[in-house]
């Protein structure tokens, strides 16, 4: 069985009045241990189907399964735990909060693990950190690295509860090419090292050709 | 970290703003608590009264005079173990006409005794000699034997740098002419509410002194059962119905009430002005919260992502909101009440102003009121905020 299932999903967004649709009964699965690039124009529906599998928003229609939970059947509360649980997000904007430092945001998903000592957490920080090279950054502030140093931060928070799948947003669109080589070398380690599925949206032909896999959406639907 | 952590940083993260903002909460919460310790002043002043002594007064006014005629008639009354009076003297000191302090005119050997309970001698001019009468202070020696001799409280004493012994001049008013007194002894209130800004001096004095016109302002009477009070207070107004100066008797403590009541209706306003106060609490600490949980709103949907749940991001706003106006409200009360107990507020003519615990614990019930309310509609909005249409605003 596959680890994602994605099965006729629709989705359609409203605004206003407007019923705007950006994936149109969809279909895809995706392996344990699998690397695949998501690949298409604007508005091809990419980010939604991260979000879709990653259990950040509900399907109109269609089933959307991952590690053998249906995430439409779980309650907003359960969807929350299970994404702990689960899922790590990169984004692509980093996305880290500027007023704690490295250590303390890699330490941040960490507070929802139930029973963990802030001792481990902060073993565990420093684990994720020094595996994407960091480990001199603890004490640093967003505002103090790079960002290809804060993109590479926002990895360690993804790695650092050890989800079974890893979800990236365009995670080299706002990095230099010497830093976006680094996230996406990084990435496969991830994928090859440690054995994490990963699911990446690009624009960037170069990062698609690191994945397994490129899937290419064209208005919600997979074009090949 | 911990959540308590989260909390603090976020409250780090635009200083300015969280200090102007629990600044601003001090500064209502000081004023809150300040505007009430007139209410409690007030209070104060009526709590003082006795329920086991009457204040007999002229029926039409305060300000008319009773004649010292009525004093053998009340005495003689059963149930009235003792009567001593008073005159309001209203005067002004010369060297500082500005600074207003009460004066009274007692008839010491009748009216300390009485008044025992209330007052204490703390510190007396010795009198080799002479001695004081029997059931009195011994310290009361020089003030009992010297005509012109006054007792000084002692707050009174250290505002105007008076010492013991020493010859002060006061300009009558309703007894026209400058009067010197001698400090004789020094009182403190052994009851709270009781000021030590007044000055007391014989009834005798004041009496020769004009001409022998002074009369009696009120009569202070002693009761052997303060439940018979209400039947006393009949007999006594029952006496004078049909003398020339009818009389108005009442309970130290109604009477207290009333002379608080001259003053008309503080309390309304002292409760208007609170509540505008508070509400402007509210809108501050409202708005601020609103504009800083608008600005994280894209943090908000990360920390959703994570899997952080509503309920966490709920509590962590709402925690946020809550140390600001508890920081400021907490800290704004407590500096209301030692400032304001520190002596440097006063109302002429009451006690020592204070502001109560139950003040201050209101006032920080208040902010924390004002905490969950102005926290509540960010912390729900925080909560409802749909992921998606979070890290949307990102880009």
């Amino acid at each position: 069985m596959a680890q994602v299932e994605v099965r006729n999903v629709r989705k359609v967004y409203r605004r206003d009045q407007l019923e705007v649709p950006v994936l149109d009964g969809l279909s895809i699965e995706i392996e344990k241990g699998e690397f695949i690039a998501l690949m298409g124009p604007s508005g091809s529906g990419k980010t939604t189907l991260l979000n879709l599998i990653g259990g950040i928003d509900r399907p109109t229609s269609g089933e959307v399964v991952v590690d053998g939970e249906d995430t439409a059947t779980l309650s907003t509360r359960e969807l929350a735990r299970w994404r702990s649980r689960h899922i790590g997000y990169i984004f692509q904007m980093y996305n880290l909060m500027p007023v704690l430092t490295a250590l303390q945001n890699v330490e941040l998903p960490l507070l929802l693990v139930r029973g963990m000592k802030a001792k481990e957490r902060r073993e565990r920080a420093r684990l994720a950190l020094s595996i994407v090279g960091l480990e001199d950054r603890l004490d640093h502030y967003p505002r103090q690295l790079s960002g290809g140093q804060e993109q590479r931060v926002a990895i360690a928070r993804a790695v650092v509860t050890d989800p079974t799948l890893i979800l990236a947003d365009e995670p080299t669109g706002d990095l230099d090419k010497k830093s976006a080589t680094e996230v996406l070398e990084l990435l496969e380690k991830l994928n090859s090292g440690y054995q994490k599925t990963i699911v990446m949206v690009t624009h960037d032909p170069g990062a698609a050709e690191r994945a397994h896999r490129m899937v290419h959406l064209d208005k919600g639907v997979l074009s090949r | 970290m911990n959540f308590a952590t989260l909390v603090l940083a976020n409250l780090g993260r635009n200083k300015v703003r969280t200090i102007l903002t629990t600044l601003s909460i001090f500064v209502a919460l000081f004023l809150f608590c300040s505007v009430r310790a007139v209410t409690d002043t007030l209070q104060d002043t009526i709590n003082v009264g006795n329920e086991s002594r009457l204040i007999t007064r002229n029926k039409t006014s305060l300000v008319f005079p009773l004649p010292m005629g009525h004093l053998e008639r009340i005495r003689a009354l059963p149930g009235v173990t003792a009567v001593t009076w008073s005159n309001w003297f209203g005067g002004t000191d010369p060297v500082d006409t500005r600074s207003f302090f009460a004066q009274f005119a007692i008839d010491a050997k009748t009216y300390l005794p009485m008044y025992d309970s209330d007052l204490a001698i703390v510190d007396a001019s010795p009198a080799p000699g002479v001695s004081a009468p029997a059931g009195m202070d011994p310290r009361l020696a020089a003030f009992m034997n010297e005509r012109t001799a006054a007792i000084i409280g002692e707050g009174l004493m250290k505002k105007k740098g008076w010492k013991l012994g020493q010859t002060i001049r006061i300009n009558g008013t309703i007894y026209p002419g400058s009067w010197l007194f001698v400090i004789r002894a020094v009182y403190r209130p052994k009851v709270k509410g009781l000021d030590d800004m007044t000055m007391y001096f014989h009834w005798d004095y004041l009496y020769e002194n004009s001409n022998r016109q002074a009369d009696v302002g009120v009569f202070s009477l002693e009761l052997a059962d303060p439940n018979r009070a209400g039947q006393i207070i009949k007999t006594v107004d029952a006496v004078f119905e049909n003398s020339p100066a009818p009389t108005r008797t009442e309970t130290e403590r109604a009477f207290q009430a009333g002379f608080v009541s001259m003053m008309g209706n503080i309390p309304f306003v002292v409760r208007v002005l609170g509540g505008a106060i508070a509400f402007a609490i509210l809108l501050v600490a409202m708005n601020t919260m609103m504009a800083a949980i608008r600005e994280r709103t894209s943090e908000f949907g990360v920390l959703k992502t994570l899997g952080f749940s509503d309920a966490y991001l709920f509590a962590l706003v709402l925690a946020e909101a809550a140390l600001i106006t508890l920081g400021g409200g907490v800290a704004g009360a407590l500096f209301a009440r030692f400032l304001v107990a520190s002596g440097k507020v006063a109302l002429p003519f009451f006690p020592p102003m204070s502001v109560h615990w139950e003040t201050v614990f209101t006032g920080i019930g208040l902010a924390a009121f004002m905490g969950a309310v102005s926290g509540l509609v960010p912390a729900w909005q925080t909560a409802r905020l749909r992921i998606v249409d979070a890290l949307r605003r990102v880009a």
